[in-house]
Formats: C-alpha cells, structure tokens, sequence
C-alpha cells in the first residue's frame, strides 16, 4: 500500500511538470503584460518594474527560474498586488475556501447519502419523486442564480443570514456560502446514491441477508450501503479538489476572502505569479484527492488491489 | 419506396420513428419542447413586439418596479411634471388632472418663451403640449399636454431601460450562443473522435493523449485564457467556447465509434465485401448519430451556463447587448433595491435550462433502447 502511494506521487511530478509548462507558456503567449493596464505608467518605470521581476528575460530563462522557485516552494511576488507574494495572498485566502468547500462537501455528502438512500428505499413513491426533483434542480440552477436567492430570501426577506461578507468566519456568515456550494453536490450525491443503492439493493448478498432475518435498516445500514458507496467515493475526490480551492462565483457574491476570486482578476491582469499559482494550487489539490480516493478505494472495496 | 412498404406484411419502424414515438409518449419532454420552442419564438419574435427598444434610456421609469397597469401612477405625475418645470426655469402655480390631459399654470419672472414646451415633450412622461392660453405681459402660461401611457410589464433596470424587451433580447443571444457554440463542440467532437476511433492505433493513441492533456488543465483557466487572447468579441470567443467544450464529445465518439466496429453486424457486412466508405456511411455514422444528438441537448445548457457565469464574471456579453448572464449580474447586485432585476431574468434562464434538461433525458430514453 505504501509502496503505491508512492508510486502515484511519483507519477504524479510529470503530470504537475506538464501542466506547469503549459500554463506558464499559455499565459504567457496571452497579448498584454502585468504593467501594461497602470495608465499614467511612465515607459521608465514600466521598463524597470519589468527589469526587477525579470520579464525583460528570455522565456526559456524565465521558465527555468519560475520551476527552480517554485521547487523551494516559492510562488513569487504577486504583480498586481505589490505588496504580497503569492504565497502570503494562499496563506490568508486558502484557509477560508478550505473552510467553506469543506463544509460543503461534507454536508453534501452525508444530506446526499441519506436523501439517496430513502429515495432508493421509497423508489417510485414521493419521498423518490422528491428526492429526484431536488437532484433535478440542485444540478439545473446554476450557482450564480442560487447565491443572489438565498440572499434575497434569507438575508432580505427573513433577515436571517447577513448578505455577505466573511464576518471574521461567525458561523452565521458561513451558512449562505456553504448552501450555495453544496446544493449542486448534494443533487450529485443524492442522485448516484440513489442510483447505486438501488442496484446493491437488487444484489444477492442483500437478498441472502434478507432471508436470514436480519432487520430491514441493519441490511441497508451495515451491507447494502458498503457495495453503494464507490461511485460517492470517485466522485468526491475531483469534487473536494473544485470545492476547496474556493469558487470564483460563491466568493464575489458574498463578499468572502478566499482565493476563489484571484484566478479571473489574475488572468486578466496578467498578473503572472498569481495565475501560476492557482493553477498549481488547483492541479495539486486535484492530484492529492485522487489519491487518496484511490487510497480509499480500497478500504471500502476489497476486491480492488494495489499492484 | 412505397412499392416496397405496400409490398411487406409488416411496415417496420426506423429507429428515428421509433424514438419520436417514444418521445412523444414522455410528457414531461414534450412538454419541454413546447416551452422550448416558445421561449425560442418569443426570444426571436418579441422583441418587435415589445413596444420599447431594448437600449431606450427612460429616464423618468428607473427602477420601476413591474406593473400590469400602465403607467405613469398618479404620483408619479406630480415628480416628472416638477422635473420638466424645472428644466424651464419657471414655476408651477397649479395644475390639475383631466382625463389623460393635464393642465399646468406655471409663471415666472421674465416672459415665458414658447419654445419651451418643448421641455414637457421631451419628458418621458407626457407628449403633444399645447399652450391653452397666456397672460397678456406673458409672465403666466397654461399649457396642457397628454400622458404618455406606458407599460413595463417587468419593470425598468437601472438606467431605465425596459426589462422585459432585455430579457427577451438577452434570449435571442443566449440561445443563439449555446446553439453557436454546441454545434462548434460538436462538429470538432465529431470529426476528432471519428477520426481516432476509426485510425486507431497509434493515431488514436496520440490523438486521446492530447484530450487527456488538455483535460488536466483547469476548465476555468482554459476558458479565462480563450478570454484574453480573443478580447471580448463575443462571437470569436463564443467559437472558442465552443472549441473547448468539444473534449468530451470526442472521447464519446471515439468510444462509440471503437465499438461500433467490432460489431456483428460491421464483421458481416466486411464479409460481404462492404467498403470501408460503405461501413462508415451505412453502419457508423447513423449508429453514432444518437449519442451525438444525446449529448448536443446536454452541451446547450452547459454552454448557456458557461456563457452566463462569463458574463456574469463581466467577460461575456457586453453591454448595451445582453444576455441572461449580463441581467441576472446586473440584479444580483441590486437584490436589496429591486428584486425583480434578478427573479425575471433568471426565472427565463432556469426554466429554459429545466427544459433542455428534460428534452435531452427524453432524447436519451428515446434513442437508447437499452435503457427502456
């Protein structure tokens, strides 16, 4: 088991080093450059802020200092916000989209997971005609028409919930976000539990378990769920990796500071270091989840092997 | 054709008769084709029918909540009849209300010019002044002038542009765009996945491994990068969009594509000497053409959505043209002030995207024979 935890990290540096090199190149060949925007940005000082972070240098030279800071775990100074490096913008924003995403996923999937099995359990009856219309809209409105709703209706209408903003993390603050992102997952998670415990339901194990007697929820609780869970494990481990490192939407309509909300103003300031880092960021996250979703696959599937 | 049909016992059914008749036994997408095709018609059509101009700046309705009635309301009057006295550099000394006329005294200090009616004209709120009488050392008119009766079935935004013709313009782009993009994604989906399923071998090997490259990269960061480089010209980035969304329509019919050949049905057909041309048009393309239909109802609401969080993200649509995006933005920011900003716009989007939704797992129930 080590040994292929190992294996995967392993495999996983070419991976990471490919889409390093892509981003940083694709970024780069974008027209325009982090100075460009600042009107009243006299060429001089243009050429010299240019000249202090390097960007008069060759690409290739560029490259090969961006990876060599990037392997000391050096993200660089940020651009456009001159007064942070790009590791201190992760070391304030990142706790809190963690915060938020993890929040949502767990409650997308324990809500997920039992709204799934009682629709499996009641299929065709209205507890599964509700459970599916849920999944129907959770997974159709988009997220940038629930955010503005659970505004106007929790924080206008019922003045239950603050509008936005982060409120130093009170738990009242969280609660609109975290609704926000994990209404989709729920439907997500409602839906494949749904879809899974009813097959594992129909399996034979069940059937030999019902006929010995053992209690209807006993069954469902300690065997059929087991064989039902994998498609919720595989499906959480890119879903944690989108979640927790923020959502660009969620984290403008309520005013939070998380690092969601870097990546579109990055891209567009060519703000260089910033985009980089979100990109990796982003594609360390994804690699780690699907490790350990792998890693878990296992713990809940014998059959699966690691060789 | 015909002769042959007379001829057999039994008339078969096509697989295309066979899944329009399932289709239409399936309600709910029916019902959804229906929806579609009017918000189709009314998003094409209404415009021309909605008495404002979607850019029509009125500046006396911002903000005005959305009525059944016409407006101006009677206290409205009182507001805009003050503003245009105003704009004169007179007085009012009264005015009252007959029918749809009313009648303004107004005076002032130095003669009055007759000109300036024209400042009552040009309110949003009243139209064909007349001056009725003046005094004789023409320091006090009357002037009467009609209420221009409007209507503003979903209220006015901001700047006091009519919602529902923007919303009903913002259709017209939006749909456009996820029909635009769609079949960008999935003529390039098509043509790359045709093409290495059937090359196969080290083509294909190739071929997928630039799939899964391009699969790694952050979506977001894909679509922000097509951003930058095509500025905001939103039909070019729109193809991009389109050229993105393409990766998943390729490994499908690739897929397919892969185990339509090793088919019975394909064997015997080489068996009987069919060409390789023959196979492709015969067996291949109509075999593939139900998961293409399939995922192309999926692909129109993601680009829709796509559309709207990049317009909604300001790097979409821009204004004075619209779309649901660019307006559910807008009343997302005004929640606290005028609500229905927000709740028409996105009523349209979601309803339109519930539809698509429904007609596409319609779509699948119907051609995917397995799944009965």
């Amino acid at each position: 088991m080590l040994r292929y935890v190992f294996r995967r990290l392993l495999t996983a540096i070419p991976t990471l080093f490919v889409i390093v090199t892509m981003a940083f190149f694709l970024i780069r060949v974008a027209p325009g450059g982090p100075f460009n925007q600042e009107r009243g940005l006299s060429p001089e000082i243009r050429a010299n802020l240019e000249a202090q972070f390097g960007l008069n240098d060759p690409l290739w030279l560029q490259y090969v200092h961006y990876l060599g800071n990037l392997l000391r775990g050096n993200f660089g100074p940020s651009y456009n916000m001159p007064d942070f490096t790009v590791g201190e913008l992760f070391k304030e924003g990142l706790p809190i989209s963690i915060q938020l995403g993890a929040s949502a996923l767990i409650l997308a999937l324990l809500l997920g997971s039992v709204l799934g099995t009682v629709a499996a359990l009641n299929q065709n009856k209205l507890a599964d005609y509700s459970v599916i219309a849920l999944a129907t809209a959770g997974s159709t409105i988009p997220t940038f028409v629930i955010a503005p709703v659970i505004q106007l209706v929790f924080g206008l209408t019922w003045k239950l919930l603050p509008i936005g903003g982060w409120g130093d993390g009170a738990l009242i603050n969280k609660i609109g976000p975290v609704l926000t992102l994990a209404l989709p997952q729920i439907a997500i998670v409602a839906r494949l539990m749904r879809g899974s415990m009813i097959e594992s339901l129909q399996s034979h194990h069940i059937r030999t378990a019902r006929a010995l007697g053992l209690s209807g929820w006993s069954v469902v609780v300690k065997h059929a769920l087991r064989g039902a869970i994998l498609p919720i494990v595989s499906f959480t481990g890119p879903a944690a990796a989108a979640l927790l490192t923020g959502s660009i939407i969620v984290e403008t309509i309520f005013s939070i500071p998380g690092i969601g909300r870097h990546f579109v103003v990055a891209a567009l300031n060519r703000d260089y270091t910033l985009v980089m880092g979100t990109v990796v960021v982003i594609a360390l996250f994804t690699i780690v989840f699907n490790l350990i979703v792998d890693v878990l696959y296992g713990v809940v599937d014998p059959r699966v092997r690691y060789d | 054709m015909t002769d042959i049909a007379v001829a057999a016992p039994v008339v078969g059914r096509s697989l295309w008769g066979d899944a329009w008749a399932r289709l239409k036994a399936n309600r709910a997408a029916m019902f959804s084709l229906y929806y579609l095709a009017f918000i189709a018609l009314i998003s094409v059509f209404g415009p021309w029918f909605v008495p404002h101009q979607y850019t029509t700046i009125y500046a006396d309705y911002v903000r005005t909540p959305p009525s059944f009635s016409a407006y101006p309301k009677i206290d409205m009057i009182e507001g805009a009849l003050d503003e245009a006295i105003r704009r004169m550099r007179v007085d009012i000394k009264d005015w009252r209300q007959e029918g749809d006329r009313i009648f303004v005294t107004v005076r002032s200090s130095k003669p009055i010019d007759d000109r300036n009616i024209r400042y009552l004209d040009r309110s949003d709120t009243f139209d064909g002044t007349k001056i009725e009488s003046k005094s004789p050392d023409g320091l006090e008119m009357v002037m009467s002038a009609s209420i221009k009766q409007q209507y503003f079935l979903f209220g006015t935004d901001n700047t006091g542009r009519d919602l529902l013709s923007r919303t009903l313009m913002a259709g017209r782009i939006s749909l456009a765009i996820g029909l635009l993009a769609g079949v960008v994604a999935v003529v390039i989906g098509v043509l790359y996945g045709a093409t290495a399923g059937l090359a196969g071998g080290r083509v294909d090997e190739v071929m997928m491994r630039i799939v899964d490259v391009l699969y790694s990269l952050p979506f977001i960061f894909f679509v922000i990068m097509l951003v930058v480089f095509f500025g905001r010209n939103f039909v070019l980035m729109f193809l991009a969009v389109g050229a993105v969304l393409w990766l998943d329509m390729a490994r499908i019919v690739r897929g397919q594509a892969l185990s339509i050949r090793r088919q019975e049905y394909v064997q015997a057909a080489e068996a009987m000497g069919v060409g390789q041309r023959g196979i492709l048009l015969r067996h291949v393309i109509p075999n593939l053409l139900g998961p293409v239909v399939i995922y192309m109802t999926l692909l129109v609401p993601q680009v829709i959505i796509l559309e709207s969080f990049l317009s909604f993200l300001g790097l979409g649509v821009q204004e004075p043209m619209t779309s649901w995006g660019v307006l559910i933005s807008v009343g997302a920011q005004n929640i606290g002030s005028a609500n229905w900003l927000l709740l028409f716009p996105a009523f349209f989007l979601v309803s339109t995207l519930f539809a698509l939704n429904f007609v596409g797992d319609g779509l699948r129930d119907a051609l995917d024979p397995r799944d009965r």
